[in-house]
């Protein structure tokens, strides 16, 4: 195959983007195609059905057969009703009160069907409102009637490995020096309200309860412990599939779990976009179709700035392409690739693989499984 | 018999599955059907290719450039084959876009439900969910359920025929107020089977007809005490095809160009499965263990049964498996120590980044560890389903009926286990294939005599859908090329302590050298034996005589005499008793490890240990 190793993530400091924003059933568009929109402007809504409500064993309170319910109701089918409302009753012998019986409304909301068969009664809610935002600063390049929008935004946009938590935005706090820097506690101060804040390398438990306490809207670091994450979110992630944790803010990581220095690229471009506003997605989907977290900020409408090669363009990995390696032993480090061998090679665990030849920075070469690593994009 | 062509000499077929499309090559040589070129190419049923015809095309391209032979002549198959070009069959299967997702449901969870599941299960589907009218959940959160789920399919069952209509109308009216929508496809209408009471369909009509796309089938239960499957199986393929796959990008061309219709993948799989067991007259457990999931397929005296855990698997899903298996159950097939925040980082970090391949040997024992957790557990779920009523043909009792999930006994029985079939990445490509016996028989611990395989290059997709046209190619082909044989296990059942003798055994050889010895308790051991020239496994004589607490297949301390078969591995000598346990104390366990691992020579020396 062409491609035997893994795509690397997209870490680009100026690319135009689009986003799709669409609602989950069809419904109305409320912006115009070349609306220029702030992130949190709702672009398109719709009402998804509202919850429905079952009653059982009403004609046994009854005291009827399943096909005569409809004698017994005092409201029909699709009439509107509130709850603690009298939907049916019996007739009692000789119209004794004591034995009346009223069946009421457990909702607010609709009769949606009422069964001669089984005798239930069907309660539908009012409709619950769906809004869709923009999510990102930019332009409305294309109506997708009754669907959505397609938003367009020229930005800087770094790819996450993993995130928890779903679209949000703020301004970006950058709060590390360098990327090796740990995230703890101590460097989250009041300031990080409403903020997005960076850090370098882990991403600490107790940094997370502090930014949450202090309002933060997003935390992006480079690894974070699996225990960790494990703890903040009161369960273990069996399989990746993220996005509607209700945390209180997103996180997106951008190398892996454990203790990870974020790729020095991507902590330059977000410490040069620092105080610009960013919109950050933790949605992650490790599967067919994969979604990846991501990192988008915007820039000004006037910035010009060119759409860059990404990896399906590029076509492979040539010699001299910074690397990242995704696998122990050499977990976390990032080299060049110094040599493309066709041949299979076999590594210590006696796999047979495709392999290439890495230097680190300290000129140290060695082989490792294409496989093993990932291209640090442009 | 199904040999449907007259002339069937040269056939295509391929597996799309959600990342990889396989297309191998059989060509008839003398009277002998024998897999001859294979290709692979990535899935294109995403964006930006939206076509999984164009992957389908270039996975034969590939087999066109090292077998010199024509297949493709302007983007399409040729057909049939003259000389040196084209095919007379072209065949597929797919699980693309994570393959067919159903929900089912049953007027009572552990009759009509699990029957119901049962039968989607077989078809290749993963059930997402069974609802039923006794599941203990509020009909709203059955509604909101499946509004959740957004299944591609619902199987409705409920009653015996001329029995109560009330609970099926019940499970009706749910799904009718569900007002449920496809996962795939915004504009067109779910499909829904109903196979339950016959009396109920009028009233079914009435209800989901408008508002779902609904087919009538027979009746899954027609009576209490017989399970008839095989309708509703062909129903859900048929729709499978018509509803969702149809909805695939690419893949209405992909149907027109295939000469019999694409089947789920699991459900091939099934198929093969169930045509060797009955080829050979063997008990067959087969497993496929992936990056999402695992499958198990099951065939014991002619019942069939699959079962799929959506969550155990071998990168995708890695991390459930150490969830659900917990750590002291992964670690103690583990001949090392390690620090659990550092291994549960490592299996994070293959989770999010699934393609990546074990470099040091540490980091291979620690996967065949979780290979052996994951298989186990979906062994037992296996189990769990595998039980009650034996096909179509088998009565029960009403009270036997009402406990069928709870007391039905499982169709599994170990003993009488003849064959197991391991295919997945982490059995079909482990270093050496000791590694993949050891793995299995760790983690089905086979009791008496077991034949252990593993399928080459997960070929039994395609051999399955082959056998809807040709049972003689796919069976030549399973046999010849598909199954690598890796030997036989023998392991008695019993436990006592150790160095308790286990069993006497006597092993004629080949070249009439007689090997007689003994095994005592926590032994394994590993006596060479080959394959012949054909590359079949030579069978010879073994007579096992077992100590009294030890029962080798005819009851406890009863001699036994049989034939084994060999393979790349040999005959395993397993006298560590069933169940199989591992020593709680983590220095003598680690020892136990090594031990075993060196017996069969598992692993190189260097690096055994961290």
């Amino acid at each position: 195959m062409a491609h035997a190793y893994t795509p690397g993530l997209r870490v680009t400091r100026s690319t135009v983007l689009q986003k799709e924003r669409i609602l989950p059933l069809k419904g109305n568009v409320i912006v115009n195609k070349g609306d220029i929109l702030s992130s949190d402007v709702v672009v398109a809504q719709t009402e998804l059905p509202g919850s429905v409500f079952v009653l059982k064993n009403v004609v046994n309170q009854l005291g009827c057969d399943p096909d005569e319910i409809y004698d017994y109701m005092t409201k029909k089918e699709g009439e509107k009703v509130q709850k603690g409302e009298t939907i049916a009753e019996n007739k009692p012998f000789l119209g004794l009160k004591f034995l009346k019986t009223k069946i009421t409304s457990p909702v607010d909301g609709s009769i949606e069907k009422i069964s001669e068969i089984t005798g239930q009664i069907l309660f539908r809610e009012p409709p619950v409102p769906v809004q869709i935002v923009a999510y990102v600063d930019g332009k409305v390049i294309e109506i997708i009637p009754n669907e959505g929008v397609i938003m367009e935004t020229s930005a800087t946009f770094i790819q996450g490995i993993f995130g928890v938590g779903g679209e949000t935005w703020g301004e970006l706090m950058v709060v590390a020096d360098k990327p090796t820097d740990i995230l703890s506690a101590d460097k989250i101060t009041p300031e990080v309200k409403g903020k997005i804040i960076v850090g370098g390398s882990l991403m600490t438990y107790e940094a997370f309860e502090a930014a949450k306490k202090n309002g933060a809207k997003g935390i992006i670091s480079g690894g974070l412990n699996d225990a960790d994450l494990r703890k903040l979110l009161g369960y273990d992630i069996g399989v990746a599939i993220t996005g509607s944790e209700k945390l209180g803010l997103s996180i997106v990581v951008t190398e892996g779990f454990g203790d990870i220095a974020m790729a020095d690229k991507s902590f330059r471009l977000l410490k040069e976009r620092n105080g610009h506003k960013a919109s950050i997605n933790g949605s992650t989907q490790i599967r067919a179709g994969v979604i990846r977290p991501e990192i988008v900020i915007p820039w000004d409408w006037d910035t010009e700035v060119s759409k860059e090669t990404t990896d399906a363009e590029r076509g492979g990995m040539s010699i001299g392409d910074p690397i990242r390696i995704i696998r122990a032993p050499f977990f976390g480090m990032i080299g060049e690739v110094t040599e493309l061998p066709s041949e299979l090679h076999v590594v210590e665990s006696e796999t047979k693989v495709r392999v290439l030849k890495v230097k680190f920075k300290d000129g140290k070469e060695f082989v490792v499984p294409r496989a093993n690593v990932e291209i640090i994009e442009d | 018999m199904t040999e449907k062509f007259e002339k069937l000499d040269v056939i295509l077929a391929t597996d799309c599955g959600s990342t990889t499309t396989k297309a191998i090559l059989i060509e008839k040589k003398g009277d002998t059907y024998r897999q001859t070129y294979r290709g692979e190419a990535p899935t294109t049923v995403e964006a930006p290719f939206e076509d999984v015809t164009k992957g389908v095309l270039n996975s034969i391209q590939e087999i066109e450039d090292l077998s010199n032979r024509k297949f493709l002549d302007g983007g399409k198959i040729i057909m049939p084959a003259d000389g040196d070009v084209g095919v007379d069959a072209y065949i597929s299967t797919s699980s693309a876009g994570g393959g067919l997702q159903m929900m089912v449901a049953g007027a009572v969870h552990q009759m009509t439900g699990e029957s119901a599941q049962r039968a989607a299960l077989g078809a290749g589907a993963i059930v997402m969910d069974i609802l039923a009218c006794n599941d203990k959940r509020l009909p709203h959160e059955k509604i909101e359920r499946i509004r959740q789920l957004r299944p591609d399919m619902i199987l409705l069952s409920g009653g015996t025929d001329g029995g109560t209509i009330s609970h099926v109308m019940e499970l009706a009216e749910v799904i009718g107020a569900a007002d449920p929508k496809p996962r795939l496809g915004i504009s067109y209408q779910l499909p829904v089977i109903f196979a339950g009471n016959k009396d109920a369909r009028e009233q079914v009509i009435a209800e989901l007809g408008q508002k779902t796309a609904l087919t009538i089938t027979d009746n899954i239960r027609p009576v209490l005490e017989r399970e008839n499957l095989m309708p509703a199986r062909h129903k859900i393929q048929d729709l499978f095809l018509e509803h969702v796959m149809a909805q695939a990008p690419g893949y209405k061309k992909l149907m027109e160009w295939t000469s019999a219709p694409i089947m789920p993948t699991p459900g091939a799989v099934g198929l093969i499965i169930s045509k060797i067991s009955e080829k050979l007259g063997f008990n067959v457990v087969g497993v496929d263990i992936g990056g999402a999931t695992t499958d198990i397929f099951s065939s014991f005296e002619s019942v069939f049964n699959r079962t799929v855990s959506a969550n155990l698997g071998m990168s995708y899903s890695v991390s459930n498996v150490l969830t659900e298996a917990t750590l002291p159950n992964v670690m103690r097939w583990v001949p090392f120590d390690i620090d659990e925040q550092d291994l549960r980082n490592r299996i994070k970090n293959k989770m999010i980044r699934p393609t990546t391949i074990p470099q040091e040997l540490s980091e291979l024992m620690i996967e065949h560890g979780l290979s052996r957790e994951a298989l186990r557990l979906a062994f037992e779920s296996h189990k769990l389903l595998a039980v009650g009523l034996k096909g179509v043909q088998q009565e029960r009792s009403i009270s036997d009926a009402f406990d069928q999930s709870a007391t039905g006994a499982s169709l599994i029985q170990m003993k009488s286990l003849d064959m197991l079939v391991g295919s997945g990445g982490v059995l079909s490509h482990a270093p050496r294939r000791q590694q993949a016996m050891l793995m299995m028989i760790d983690a089905f611990q086979p009791e008496c005599i077991t034949f252990c395989t593993v399928d080459s290059i997960f070929m039994m997709p395609h051999l399955g859908v082959l056998t809807t046209i040709s049972d003689k190619a796919a069976t030549e082909v399973f046999e010849k090329d598909c199954i690598i044989y890796l030997g036989t296990c023998v392991a008695p059942i019993g436990n006592t302590k150790d160095g308790d003798k286990v069993m006497d055994y006597k092993i004629t050889m080949p070249d009439g050298n007689i090997i007689s010895e003994s095994a005592n308790y926590g032994d394994l051991k590993l006596i060479k034996l080959g394959l012949d020239d054909d590359k079949l496994p030579i069978e010879v004589p073994i007579e096992i005589q077992p100590s009294k607490n030890y029962d080798a297949g005819e009851g406890n301390g009863k001699t036994v005499k049989k034939k084994v078969r060999g393979g790349v591995v040999g005959i395993v000598i397993d006298a560590r008793g069933r169940p199989l346990k591992t020593n709680p104390d983590r220095k003598k366990r680690i020892e136990q490890i090594l031990r075993w691992t060196s017996a069969l020579d598992c692993y190189p020396q260097k690096g055994g240990g961290r």
